[in-house]
Order: structure tokens, then sequence, then C-alpha cells
């Protein structure tokens, strides 16, 4: 069974991801990380691992197991 | 359908800018050299302005810095000392386009077996957002304030379709990454660049149109929409040398 | 058994024999011959030659070849080498060896392709951005052109330092009979004077990579002095010189002493590290300096003001200088200059 993984300290913030996500799973956390970056975090249960938001990502915050 | 994804090998994280498509071009080229099994035998010779980060964003960055547009010339003597090594040049539009467009247009006339990646974010990025040759009509920088006035300073350059025209050329593409889709494809020009030098010994030349947000004064998600509305207009994609194989 | 050549042909010839493997350059008078014995002797022995675009481009080219291991030669002449001042300046911040040679012409800008020493000071100071010396050997005739042209490939390797050969036109026109050394092997891998060997020098791994600098360019001063003392021994003028002035110099001297003067001559081998050991060996009996050069104003002059500065007992000798422009100076001119200085009517310096 897949799982997405978000390495939130990686994050800038830009987005691109949320945009891109087939299902909308992705959106901006409330918290920041140490570079005050409102990072990303995911509805899990929604996210069907087609790897867009690894492919948009420029900063590889996104990793999907087997 | 699920798909396992993992940052590829000798990357780490690093300080380009958010939303920069300089991060975008190392991860690919990264999971290209894995993938031909060249991650332990390459020199990058990166150029000078956001490419000579490229040290930032790799554990063990097998690299050459070069000076100021020279990078092809470096990577042509490179090349002749390390044969079997794959050498490629990583520069950006200033880089190969306006102070290297010599350097790149010779390295194209002769047809030397290197591969050169330019990431063409329309502006001279790492100095501050200045203007380039490969900067729109009308598009504001910090030495175009009024925005780029073609009577002045020309329109658009387009050294790739320059090259592309050279028959010692092997390969001439242009991608953008700026959507699933063409990152997707920016993958293949890459991925094919590099084989052909790994192959045949042939050079390539791959553009890749990049958002910079910072110096556009744009959201990125913005930039990544400006790219398809304009500098497309300017910087058409696609293969313009080499499609037949 | 000697072998009647150029003296571009035998820097060319000395370089192929000390290990060259890739040869990268541009046609410029007076030293294209260089590039055209290369152009088919490389090849003859199995070794890369490349004419490039500009002058900039041979020396990026060889730029990026030496950092990967290969020996590389590159040559031109007085504007050609002001394009590779760049180049030059990366190699010495990233410890790169490399051999080149300036078989210089006469004139600021373009100039005229005759001879002269103009490129002395820019050449012995470093002639592009930030600080770095270039070790520089400076030879007058054609059997020096193929010898310094041999040895510098390991100097340069022994110091991880770009080395120069300074000649001028006339010498690289000239023919004289030549002995030729044996071969010396194409090292790939160079040991840095770390003992690091280094296949490939990438920069994040370069142990020299502007760190030591300064200790380096204070050891090579040291170590790479050259001179040559001729009929110095109870002399109380000394003619400075280098390259062709030195040879109409030493006549100069012959036929002066001839007449009894006390006249002997100082001939510079290495420009940079500028010889301050070969005035330590001067007797205490030297009063005057004259330096004979291919040039408008004093350049060597400099160099042997700051001689004086550095050798106490010659603090209060005189510092002339004899400036023939684009034409090696003739015996006669020298010795018009020698009786000029002793008569008082001459200016010191310019």
């Amino acid at each position: 069974m897949s799982k997405l993984i978000i390495n939130t300290e990686s994050c800038k913030a830009c987005g691109y991801c949320i945009k891109f996500c087939p299902r909308q799973v992705l959106h901006f956390s409330e918290n920041m990380n140490s570079q005050s970056y409102t990072y990303v975090e995911a509805d899990e249960e929604n996210c069907i691992y087609c790897g867009t938001c690894y492919t948009v990502c420029p900063d590889m915050v996104f990793e999907i197991t087997e | 359908m699920a798909v396992a994804k993992k940052r590829p090998t000798l990357t780490k994280d690093h300080g380009f800018c958010a939303g920069c498509g300089h991060g975008l071009f190392i991860r690919l080229l990264h999971e290209v050299l894995d993938e031909t099994g060249y991650a332990g035998n390459f020199i990058c010779v990166d150029g000078v302005g956001c490419s000579s980060n490229y040290f930032m964003a790799t554990t063990k960055g097998s690299a050459i810095e070069s000076h100021h547009g020279k990078a092809p010339t470096i990577a042509r003597g490179v090349k002749l000392a390390r044969p079997e090594t794959l050498v490629f040049t990583y520069q950006g539009d200033g880089d190969a386009y306006v102070i290297g467009l010599s350097e790149t247009l010779n390295a194209a006339h002769f047809g030397a077996p290197i591969t050169t990646f330019v990431i063409n974010n329309n502006n001279y990025g790492m100095t501050g957002g200045q203007m380039s040759w490969t900067t729109l009509p009308g598009q504001k920088t910090t030495t175009s304030p009024g925005g780029r006035n073609p009577e002045q300073t020309g329109l658009p350059i387009d050294p790739l379709q320059m090259a592309a025209r050279f028959d010692a050329v092997a390969y001439a593409a242009r991608g953008a990454l700026n959507s699933p889709r063409n990152i997707n494809m920016a993958k293949k020009y890459i991925r094919k660049a590099i084989e052909l030098q790994i192959r045949d010994g042939k050079y390539a030349i791959v553009e890749l149109l990049s958002p910079c947000p910072t110096d556009w004064n744009m959201a990125p998600v913005k930039a990544i929409e400006w790219i398809d509305q304009e500098v497309t207009k300017y910087y058409p994609l696609g293969e313009f040398k080499g499609t037949e194989e | 058994m000697k072998k009647l050549m150029k003296g571009n042909e035998a820097l060319a010839e000395g370089a192929v024999r000390g290990g060259a493997m890739l040869f990268a350059g541009y046609p410029i008078t007076p030293q294209s011959e260089v590039m055209e014995y290369l152009s088919w002797r490389m090849p003859e022995l199995g070794r890369f030659f490349q004419q490039t675009e500009s002058e900039t481009a041979a020396m990026f080219t060889v730029y990026g070849a030496r950092q990967a291991g290969m020996r590389t030669f590159t040559s031109s002449s007085a504007v050609g080498i002001s394009l590779m001042q760049e180049a030059i300046s990366g190699m010495c911040a990233k410890s790169i060896p490399g051999v080149f040679a300036n078989v210089q012409r006469c004139g600021p800008g373009l100039g005229f392709a005759l001879e002269g020493q103009g490129d002395y000071l820019r050449d012995t100071r470093g002639g592009g951005n930030g600080d770095y010396r270039v070790i520089i050997l400076a030879p007058n005739s054609v059997q020096e052109m193929m010898d310094f042209a041999y040895e510098a490939f390991e100097l340069s390797e022994k110091w991880r330092n770009p080395v120069e050969i300074l000649s001028e036109g006339k010498i690289g026109q000239m023919m004289e009979p030549v002995e030729l050394p044996e071969f010396k092997p194409t090292a790939r891998a160079i040991d840095g004077m770390d003992g690091v060997p280094a296949e490939v020098l990438l920069d994040h791994e370069n142990p020299n990579f502007v760190k030591n600098l300064g200790d380096k360019i204070a050891a090579m001063e040291e170590a790479e002095q050259r001179w040559e003392l001729y009929r110095c021994e109870d002399a109380e003028t000394i003619f400075v010189a280098f390259g062709l002035p030195s040879r109409t110099s030493r006549g100069a001297v012959d036929k002066l002493r001839e007449n009894g003067e006390k006249v002997g001559l100082l001939r510079v081998i290495s420009a940079w590290p500028f010889p301050r050991k070969g005035f330590e060996a001067l007797p205490d009996t030297v009063r005057n300096f004259i330096t004979v050069e291919s040039c408008v104003a004093g350049q060597v002059l400099e160099d042997v003001l700051i001689a004086t500065k550095r050798v106490t007992k010659f603090h209060d000798a005189k510092v002339y200088g004899l400036y023939s422009g684009a034409v090696a100076a003739k015996v006669g001119q020298i010795m018009e200059k020698y009786y000029a200085v002793q008569n008082g009517n001459c200016k010191e310096g310019f």
C-alpha cells in the first residue's frame, strides 16, 4: 500500500503541487517550517498516489512509497 | 495507479528561490543520470549565474565551475581528456545566449561531443533580474524598467534554432518547466540528448523555459502561467532538430 | 645531433617532447608557426590539436582539459595573451597547471608584427584579476625556446600553477641549430604539491582552491629565480636585459671591456620571479645599472629599482634605461648609452 511522505522542511510554499493535484488533496498548512514557509499538507485519504505533486515540485518535497 | 517516487541520487535540499525552475531541471537531470547509469561518471560544467548554484543541490557534485559564457569551451576540453565520461554544460540564458553566444554556437558548429542545457528564465536571475537578450518586449527588468524596447535592444534571441540549422548538431529541443505534461516532456528531451552523447558522441542542445518568480515579481503559480501565455510566443516548444529517430 | 630549426617550431617541438597531449590555439603573427607545426605533429603522435574560434577559447579549452587530467600547451602573442588573461587567472585560482607561450610583438593595441618586450609588466604582475603570479621563463635563443617549453610542464605541475614562456617575434622567426631532448611521458595524473593525486581536479574537492595562494606565491618567488652573470667580476656598471637585447648587450660588454671599461651583464632568465638573488651575487664595485629593453618606457627598469631597494649594498646605485622600441638595441646603441651615463648627461629612470 503506497504512502505519501512530505518533507515539510524542504517546502517553499510555491503552490505548484496544490495547483496540479488532480484530486485537490494538498493545501497550505497553518504552521511554518524553520524557513518560515507555510508548508503543504495532504488529506491522504483522497490521494491516488499518481505522483503529479512529485513531478511539479522544484524542491523534492514529496516521496511515494510502493 | 500508484507510482513509487523518490528523489534521485546525489541530490539534496537547495537554496533556489521558491518556484524556481532550476530545482526541477536538477531533479530531472539526476533522474536521467540514475536511469542511464551515469550518476557515477559525469562532469557537469556549470555556467555563471543561477546555474552556478548546482553545488548547492548535489551531495557529490561532480562539477567544474566555468567562467561566464565559457562552459561549452571548457567542456570540450574536459571531454577531450575524459572521452568515456558524460560531459555536459548547465547554463542560463545570459550565460549561453548573451556573453557565451559565440562559445555556444561554436561548440554546436563543431558538433563537439558534449551536451548543453540552457535554463531560459528570460533575465539575469542571479544578479537580481537584469535584462537579457531573451527578455520579452515590454517585459520590465531592473535594466529595462520601462519594459524592454526592441528598437533599442532587439527582439528575443533564439540561438537554439540557429544551432538547429547546423549539420553537426544531432538534436535541438526546447521544453518548459511549468506543468506536469511539459516537465515530463522536458525529461524526455534531457534523456534523448544525453543518450546521443553516450551512444554516438553527438552534440545536443536542450533549452528549458523556466519560471523565475522572484525576478519576474510574480507569484510562482502566476509565473508558470506567464510562460504559456507570453514566453512561448517568442520561444515555441518542441524538437527543432533530430526528431526523425 | 643538432637540427636547424625555427624558434617557433623549436618551441612547439619542446612542448611535444615535454609531454603536451593537447594544443589549442589561434593564428597570430609572429607565432603562427607554432600552431602550423603542431597541426600535423600532434596528430602524427596520436595527440590532440584544436584550432579554436579565439585565443580566449583556446585557453579555456586547455583550462578544461588540464583540470580533467590532460597535459596542455597553447601559445599566442601580445593581444592574444590579453584575451587569455581571464582563463589564466582562473587556472591560478584553481591551482590548474598549464604551459603557454607569449611570442611578443610590439606596441599597445593590435601592435606591429615586429618584436618587442612591452608585455613584461602585464605578464610579470599577472595580467588578469586578483592575486596571482605566473612563473615566466624568458629564452634568448632557439635552443632555449625548446628547453624552456620542454621543462615547463613539470615545473607547472610541481607548483600546480601556469608557466609562461616569454619570447619575442624575432626569436620565434630566426633559425639556429638545436639539440633535441628525449620524449617525456604525457602524464595524465597530476600529483599536487600536497601529494594529492588528482586525476580530475573537481572544484569542491580541490584542496588548493585559492586557500594557500599567498604562501604558494612566496614559495615560488624564493625557489624559482634564474639568471646568468656575464663578466661581472669587477664591474661598476651592469646591463640588465632578457631575451634578444641580452644578446646584443653581451656583445656591447665584450666591446666595452676591450676599451677597458668595467662592465658586465645580468641576464634575466626568470622574468617572474625577478632574480633578486642575482643582484646579491654581484660585486660591491657596482655603481650603475642600465636596463636594455625593447619597449618605449622602462618596465624591467621598475624591477631593477625594486631590486636596488631589496639588496642593501645597492641602495645608492643609479638606475638608467635604454628603450629601443620595437627593435632590439644594437651593440653601438648600447655603447653610446654607456658613455652618455659615464659623461653624466643621462637622466636616471624613465
